[in-house]
């Protein structure tokens, strides 16, 4: 087959529409929350002192955080769906949601007796968090690579990756509402550490299903 | 780094925007600059001298994901560096497959040399198993068309089908082929 007669055959299809069903990467960045917020309803739900706690301010920085970081990666990923965008520079956003868990975790250690460290990082809960969060995030996951998968990412795995990383921080902000440890320190250790295990099975669906 | 002229480049955007709002002869004008373009940037990238590569077909590659994937266009960007980044992004492929298939070549390399009048551009037996795995007339007119190197009119004139027809059952043969065997 001779490239000329391939490029009369695609000019004959020009307004032919053989992406597939297409949904816009902004539509499913308002879908993810819901769907994270069922699973979490029916998995875990608030926890009982949430509406007190809301006064608190070391409760209300885990959203902030989660918020921040989930806002991140979804701008990355956006820039990661498309040829030639420029994802690198955006990953950079990534110092805004850093500093902001740093300057935390140095307010927790000049506020918090040194002997406490270790227990207000470890926390109660490090293992339902470590389960939770990849839970909630899942289903976010999935529906990350199905819109991903009908775009053009030509770094699969890298946006496989971002994408876990979203819909941890996604699935973040809605677990920081069940989780009884709100120490920074806590956050910084295994929020991070539950991300990792989303974006690493991103990173290998990605690398699978989002090629082209 | 683009090899050609900026406002060629420029030139596609104008092209591309009048082909996505349906402009069938814009559309084939762009395929085609973008052909030359891709091609001169797949030369310049891909050890031409190597066995099992066929540099047009990984122009038709570049061509056909172009196609599939122009929705992630967007008027006003830049045609140029979405056109280079799926390009580059094909060439990649390619070459990872190319180092399959040498490693197929090495191991039968006997075989290889015997099956002289086969198709030159790869191992027999992967052509086979890729045309095995399509049905009825996908089969036919993909074996007609890139392994006996007929043109589209012979091949509808043998299979009594139209030219149309059998142009839209070979695009599906081949993305069918592309589906089961071109993922890791």
């Amino acid at each position: 087959m001779q490239t000329d007669d391939l490029i009369l055959d695609l000019a004959g299809r020009a307004d032919e529409d053989d992406g597939g069903f297409v949904l816009p990467l902004w539509s499913a960045a308002l879908i993810a929350p819901v769907l994270a917020a069922a699973v979490f309803m029916v998995l875990l739900g608030p926890r009982p002192d949430f509406v007190a706690s809301l006064s608190t301010l070391r409760f209300d920085m885990k959203f902030i955080e989660a918020g921040l970081f989930a806002l991140t990666m979804l701008a990355v990923m956006a820039a990661l769906a498309r040829p030639a965008r420029p994802w690198r520079q955006r990953l950079r956003l990534i110092l805004l949601p850093a500093c902001v868990l740093l300057a935390a975790i140095g307010v927790e250690l000049l506020v918090v007796p040194e002997g406490l460290w270790a227990s207000r990082a470890i926390g109660q809960n490090a293992g339902n968090c470590l389960i939770a969060i990849p839970s909630i995030g899942a289903p976010v996951l999935a529906l990350f690579l199905f819109v991903l998968s009908r775009q053009a990412p030509t770094h699969p795995a890298v946006a496989g990756a971002v994408a876990g990383a979203a819909a941890a921080g996604i699935a973040a902000l809605f677990y920081a509402a069940h989780c009884p440890d709100d120490s920074p320190l806590f956050v910084a250790l295994w929020y991070p550490l539950a991300s990792l295990i989303l974006a690493g099975a991103g990173a290998f669906a990605g690398g699978r299903l989002l090629r082209w | 780094m683009p090899p050609a002229s900026s406002s060629k480049l420029r030139a596609l955007d104008d092209l591309l925007q009048r082909a996505v709002a349906g402009d069938e002869t814009a559309y084939r004008r762009f395929l085609t600059e973008a052909a030359v373009i891709v091609r001169r940037f797949a030369a310049r990238r891909m050890p031409r001298q190597s066995a099992g590569f066929d540099l047009e077909d990984l122009v038709q590659e570049i061509l056909l994901a172009v196609h599939t994937k122009r929705h992630t266009w967007r008027k006003g960007e830049p045609v140029a560096p979405w056109l280079f980044a799926i390009a580059r992004y094909k060439a990649i492929d390619a070459y990872r497959r190319r180092g399959r298939r040498i490693e197929i070549d090495i191991a039968e390399i006997g075989d290889v040399v015997d099956a002289r009048s086969g198709p030159p551009t790869a191992v027999n037996r992967d052509v086979g198993r890729a045309l095995a795995s399509l049905k009825g007339r996908q089969q036919a007119v993909v074996s007609a068309l890139s392994v006996e190197g007929k043109s589209i009119r012979e091949t509808a004139r043998e299979l009594h089908m139209s030219e149309g027809a059998v142009r839209v059952a070979f695009h599906r043969g081949l993305s069918s082929i592309a589906k089961t065997f071109g993922r890791v």
